[in-house]
């Protein structure tokens, strides 16, 4: 049986099945996702590992409702989302995704709040909800106080712990985080990933983090390794995070 | 919907307000193109009611004869050369034509005028009784002339203003007095009041009545009595006119004996007409005025777009995560088309407190009359509005079309 019929069967928060991808680069066919197929269950905390090139990205994109795939299907909590519409994505991104970016990924000149804010917005909900769940957001994250600061008046952790509450303002139902320490420094790495790891083991949060660094992929319970566009292992562990608090 | 434009708003101002500079450079077209038109259109509405006032003072609903070919075609000999007008033409048109509610005539010439040491030449017309009701002059001293001064070719005077000013000292009383024209002394029974410019420039109080018959048999000559420099007439109302002067030319080409095939040997121009040919002048303004504008506001708008699409480049990662985080491609097309605008209405706003700074300093420098329409400021603004939006349309739209992945992925 494979990763598609225990999915469904167990009910999984993502289900993939024969994913391709295929880019044209010139005249160069590009063959990014080559029949990947995947489970991920609610609660889990992966981590996506892969030299560059091996199709991480690309998964993250389908995965996130970026991009839709050229064939195949994805499910996400029980609905096929591989031929939504634009909007129709638009719309997932904004209720069921929340992004974590490797460069933050903050709207400069634009205060902590607002960034929060931000998903809300195009949600269309009253400005006084935004601001009461954009400042629960940058609590939960250790930002009580910085709601006025600017991107640029905040350090680096600082701007990704902000990312992180854009990400959870919406309750998503899966974080996905693109090397969301490959821009700092050890410290306010280990900082990033405990949030995380917090994040998953308290509220259930179902996380997928793309990495290269065995550091951070030691705090997750799931290791996924892809190579040219396929699934080449996937192993469950005991998460370091847990042995150390 | 309204919460997402006020929000996009905001972000708007705040955008444009980090790059103040460059915001207002971009306006400068729309700002020079606005201000222009308020400032335009302020003076030529000033022209033409100052036009259109000066052209009240010729009188009111009135119509002229003058003897002569000249035609709207062509001129065909100087006007007044042809001596066809007479004082029975005028008398026969009150009869005949019932839409006239009077009838006058006059003729004039330059003469000097002498009051003690003080002398001035003016034109000195010789008038019916009538022409003072037609033409809508007032007295600030004495009466008109009546009809017995004209039957007995009375030596008495109606003087305007400037003649007084000319030939009075300050305080002297001019009604009583008695001035020499051509060295004959007329008695000085009137002073108007200053009715200012004629509709063509020249001073309208810069003038001396006298009755039609002295003027004929004492000052002026004639080879033949009763003939006239003009007819004037007037009607009760202004859309009157028109037939009323049908009315006249069916009369005098009758009484003139004119063939079909024949032109007529007189010009009938109604105060209409005059204001038209006024008016006509501050159209070309206008219209030359709205030529320079619409390049100014093209250019204004070209710029718009242009600065438009470099905030789009810069904004790229911006515009991918706003996408990632759910943002629909409506939601970026609306928010760039809002900034569009909003440069747009702001240089519109600017360019009318300009355009209406520069109206006030030609009032008070140039002595220029202007008149601030309130039309033209709703016009402008709206305008201006949909400037900023139809050079919006371009950036706003390749913005929204800009793939999430390869926005995000930016540098």
């Amino acid at each position: 049986m494979d990763a598609f019929f225990s999915g469904l069967l167990m009910g999984s928060l993502i289900v993939c099945r024969d994913l391709w991808k295929l880019y044209r680069l010139g005249d160069v066919e590009v063959q990014a996702l080559r029949g990947l197929s995947l489970a991920i269950d609610q609660g889990d905390f992966v981590a996506l590992m892969g030299t560059s090139g091996s199709g991480k990205s690309t998964l993250m994109n389908v995965l996130g409702c970026l991009d839709t795939p050229t064939t195949g299907h994805y499910w996400l909590d029980g609905r096929d989302v591989a031929s939504a519409t634009q909007d129709e994505l638009a719309d997932i991104r904004n209720r069921q995704i929340g992004f974590v970016f490797q460069s933050f990924n903050l709207i400069p000149r634009t205060s902590a709040l607002e960034n929060v804010q931000l998903p809300l917005f195009y949600r269309g909900l009253p400005l006084r909800d935004q601001r009461a769940r954009a400042t629960d957001a940058l609590n939960r994250v250790g930002l009580a106080g910085r709601e006025q600061h600017f991107p640029s008046q905040l350090s680096g952790g600082q701007q990704q712990r902000v990312a992180i509450a854009r990400a959870l303002v919406t309750t998503p139902a899966i974080l996905l985080a693109d090397e969301p320490t490959g821009n700092l420094d050890t410290e306010s790495s280990q900082e990033i990933m405990a949030i995380l790891a917090d994040l998953n083991r308290r509220d259930g949060l179902t996380i997928l983090v793309v990495t290269h660094d065995s550091d951070v992929a030691a705090y997750t319970c799931r290791e996924l390794l892809m190579k040219d566009g396929q699934l080449v292992g996937d192993r469950h562990r005991m998460p370091a995070g847990a042995k150390t608090q | 919907m309204l919460a997402f434009i006020g929000m996009t708003m905001v972000t708007a101002f705040r955008v444009l307000g980090r790059n103040r500079l460059r915001a207002g450079l971009t306006m400068l077209g729309i700002i020079i193109g606005v201000g222009a038109v308020i400032a335009m259109v302020s003076i030529g509405q000033g022209a033409k009611e100052t036009v259109r006032a000066q052209v009240a003072t010729m009188g009111t609903n009135l119509i002229i004869v003058w003897p002569g070919s000249t035609t709207v075609g062509g001129v065909r000999s100087a006007q007044g050369g042809a001596v066809t007008l007479t004082v029975a033409d005028a008398q026969e048109l009150k009869k005949k034509v019932p839409l006239l509610v009077d009838t006058g005539w006059a003729k004039r010439d330059v003469m000097q005028i002498i009051n003690g040491n003080k002398n001035w030449n003016g034109p000195v017309n010789g008038i019916s009784p009538s022409y003072l009701t037609i033409r809508d002059w007032s007295f600030t001293g004495g009466g008109p002339i009546s009809q017995a001064d004209l039957d007995s070719a009375a030596r008495v005077a109606v003087i305007g203003q400037t003649i007084v000013e000319h030939l009075y000292e300050a305080g002297e009383e001019p009604v009583g007095s008695t001035i020499r024209i051509k060295n004959v002394p007329f008695r000085v029974v009137g002073v108007l009041s200053p009715k200012g410019q004629s509709a063509q420039g020249s001073d309208q109080d810069d003038v001396i009545f006298i009755p039609f018959t002295t003027a004929e048999r004492k000052l002026l000559g004639t080879p033949f009595l009763g003939i006239v420099g003009a007819i004037f007439g007037s009607t009760s109302r202004l859309d009157d006119l028109s037939e009323a002067v049908d009315g006249i030319r069916d009369v005098l080409r009758a009484r003139h004996r004119l063939q079909t095939d024949q032109e007529d040997d007189f010009t009938i121009r109604t105060q209409v007409d005059i204001g038209k040919v006024q008016e006509g002048a501050s159209e070309t303004l206008t219209v030359m005025m709205f030529a320079i504008a619409s390049i100014s506001l093209l250019v204004g708008g070209i710029g718009i777009m242009n600065i438009l699409l470099v905030s789009v480049t810069e904004r790229t990662r911006e515009i991918g995560v706003r996408m990632a985080v759910g943002a629909k491609r409506r939601h970026i097309l609306m928010q760039f088309l809002i900034e569009a605008m909003t440069l747009g209405l702001l240089g519109g706003l600017l360019g009318i407190v300009f355009g209406v700074a520069a109206a006030c300093i030609m009032t008070v420098v140039a002595g220029w009359p202007t008149i601030i329409a309130p039309g033209s400021i709703v016009v402008a603004s709206v305008f201006s509005l949909l400037v900023g939006l139809f050079f919006g349309l371009y950036p706003a739209n390749k913005a929204a079309r800009l793939n999430p992945i390869d926005a995000l992925r930016y540098e």
